[in-house]
């Protein structure tokens, strides 16, 4: 018997399949779950510096009061003030203004990062589950050894090999992370593989690949997408601190990491703002991610074996 | 970095199924060794391969930012066999970082093992001070939160390792230099001193920076470990043969405990070497952190490539050592039995 790699289009498989999620539900799961049990206080406050930031990132030069580069040469290192709301840096650079634009690299970054490895380790991890057998053990094997690389470390020698910037480091860290992702995706496709619906779409003459991709991956994306963003915090931490040593994104341009680097000589002197702001940025937006990130795991991720 | 769903893995099973206890053991630490052996190699080729990856030649890579004489390319050519075909150049390399022989440092004009042993007290000293408080501090702080299961003290317990866990090292660091450094003076801002007990008072704000996000690691660890254990059946039978609550929970539960906390040991150990990066540029120390952010931004690659294979090395061996002491610690998982 041969098995037909497209579905034929004259046996009426029904649309809406068993055992797929489709959005509309997942929606209705997440708003619905019985799982609230945080405050919702705090969730509307993450959410909301979340959107804060996301708005300055994208209408950063309608946000901001100045230029980040526009340098006021009588405020250096200046205190706060109705002309600099956040006091100004050792080049006398609106710290305000830094901080919004800086929020474009900030979270970019780390959504690139979440993307990329999400991509790669659905991939990697629907391959290994579904084809199980010595792929399987092959790719768990490389997995390991990923393991065994920080993912900074990983970024470091990106930086070391391709040179400084954002680039490099957003290829590395998607690689670290995404042992991660395909480990979660391959359990989660191992326990579909042995449900009905795959054999019921095998018995009607499906291919093993469009059963794979077109079935089995929209029911694992849920959980392993909410597990994913749980990376989004440690990642935007990670690239902040690449720049704070230097080799993520480069001055001039205003980046959380890189600003509190620049402002490592004037703690020193007693001015502590223009290194404190930025910091206290990356704090409120890695907490705030991971308080949404928590949650909308909880929601989703209710049965995630082991 | 998603520290804590790293360590799942981290732990090999090795099944055991030939009869007899000590045919079982070596059988079992021969296979650990052998994986570890397996991960070291395949790391090794990570490393050392990955220059391949950058187009261009080898000698103009390793040169880069520099300029280079006729004869110091020629040199270059001949200490690394650039000439040679790539996988001798790997088995040359590989020879002789297995003999702790990494080359000459670019920057340095020294043996890279003489410019790394250089700095590596400094670094040992501050990843052994971080390790003590998050010992204390993770490991404490989650046995209180798991004997108070529920009640207020445990709330405030994870309220306050969530907050920890999202001040990254560099934001710790220059809070604390902020803090106890320049404002309050308690503290040198700067360098490592001199002597052992100097080294140690300069270490302990970048040791305290340091250990803050590995301290709520251990710390959730450690909680949800004791809440699996004060669950189980046998610590009921304890309780109810009589034995006081602090004997129960010294005996039965933490130790029980311990072995999901060993295994993060790895985890932890590369975790402290890398961020120890961040913490070292911010305090201005003279350890392997510092250092290979240092030969990065100077080109200095072969120092680069023997700091990442110390780190990838300490965590595939400590992660092998914790598994390997498993049945030391809980001597049911030596018996084979699958009552964990």
């Amino acid at each position: 018997m041969t098995i037909p790699t497209t579905p034929p289009p004259a046996a009426g498989a029904p649309r809406p399949a068993p055992g797929r999620v489709g959005p509309a539900t997942l929606a209705v799961q997440v708003l619905r779950s019985p799982r609230a049990r945080r405050p919702d206080a705090v969730l509307v406050v993450a959410a909301g510096a979340l959107a804060v930031m996301t708005l300055a990132a994208v209408f950063a030069p309608f946000v901001a009061p100045y230029p980040p580069d526009a340098i006021d040469l009588l405020a250096v290192n200046a205190p706060p003030s109705a002309a600099h709301w956040l006091g100004t840096d050792g080049l006398g650079r609106d710290l305000l203004s830094r901080l919004v634009y800086g929020a474009r690299t900030a979270l970019l970054g780390p959504l690139l990062v979440v993307i990329g490895s999400t991509v790669i380790g659905m991939l990697l991890g629907l391959i290994a589950g579904w084809r199980g057998g010595w792929i399987d053990a092959v790719l768990g094997r490389v997995f390991d050894v990923l393991f065994a690389f920080p993912s900074l470390l990983l970024a470091i020698m990106a930086v070391a090999l391709f040179g400084k910037g954002l680039v490099a480091p957003v290829i590395a860290m998607s690689i670290a992370y995404a042992p991660f992702v395909a480990r979660l995706t391959r359990s989660l496709v191992k326990a579909e593989v042995s449900r009905p619906y795959v054999s019921a779409y095998r018995v009607q003459g499906f291919g093993g690949a469009w059963i794979a991709f077109r079935r089995v991956l929209p029911n694992v994306t849920p959980i392993v997408g909410a597990q994913s963003t749980l990376n989004f915090g440690y990642v935007l931490a990670e690239l902040a601190g690449l720049s704070f040593l230097g080799l993520g994104v480069q001055p001039p341009t205003p980046d959380w990491g890189a600003m509190i680097n620049e402002a490592q000589s004037g703690i020193l002197a007693g001015a502590f703002l223009p290194a404190l702001v930025p910091a206290i940025a990356v704090v409120i937006a890695v907490v705030a991610v991971n308080i949404l990130g928590d949650e909308l795991s909880d929601r989703i991720g209710g049965g995630i074996p082991a | 970095m998603a520290l804590d769903r790293a360590v799942a893995p981290a732990v090999a099973n090795v099944a055991a199924v030939s009869p007899g206890r000590s045919a079982r053991v070596i059988r079992r630490i021969a296979g650990r060794l052998g994986g570890l052996a397996l991960t070291l190699f395949l790391a090794s080729l990570l490393v050392f391969f990955s220059r391949f990856l950058v187009p261009g030649d080898p000698v103009s890579f390793l040169l880069r930012g520099r300029q280079p004489s006729p004869e110091a390319v020629a040199q270059v050519t001949e200490q690394y066999g650039l000439d040679l075909p790539a996988w001798q150049q790997y088995l040359t390399w590989l020879a002789g970082a297995v003999q702790g022989d990494f080359g000459r440092s670019l920057q340095y004009r020294q043996d890279v093992s003489a410019v790394i042993a250089d700095r590596l007290p400094v670094t040992l000293m501050l990843v052994v001070m971080a390790g003590a408080i998050i010992a204390v501090i993770g490991i404490s702080s989650g046995i209180v939160a798991a004997l108070n299961r529920g009640r207020a003290l445990d709330r405030a317990t994870l309220v306050g390792l969530t907050v920890l866990s999202a001040i990254p090292s560099f934001v710790g660091s220059i809070v604390l230099i902020s803090v106890f450094a320049v404002q309050l003076g308690w503290f040198p801002t700067f360098g490592s001193g001199e002597g052992p007990a100097d080294m140690a008072y300069h270490l302990v704000l970048p040791s305290i920076a340091l250990a803050i996000v590995f301290v709520v690691l251990v710390g959730k660890v450690t909680r949800s470990s004791m809440v699996d254990q004060l669950r189980r059946e046998h610590v009921e039978v304890a309780t109810s043969r009589g034995l006081r609550r602090a004997t129960v929970v010294r005996r039965h539960v933490v130790r029980n405990a311990l072995g999901p906390i060993l295994t993060v040991s790895g985890v932890l150990v590369a975790g402290l070497l890398v961020a120890s990066t961040i913490v070292e540029a911010a305090f201005g120390l003279a350890g392997i952190g510092s250092l290979l952010v240092q030969s990065v931004d100077r080109l200095d690659f072969p120092v680069v490539q023997a700091i990442v294979m110390l780190i990838v090395t300490a965590f595939v061996v400590v992660n092998a050592m914790v598994d390997l002491a498993e049945p030391w610690i809980d001597p049911r998982s030596a018996a084979g039995a699958g009552a964990r």
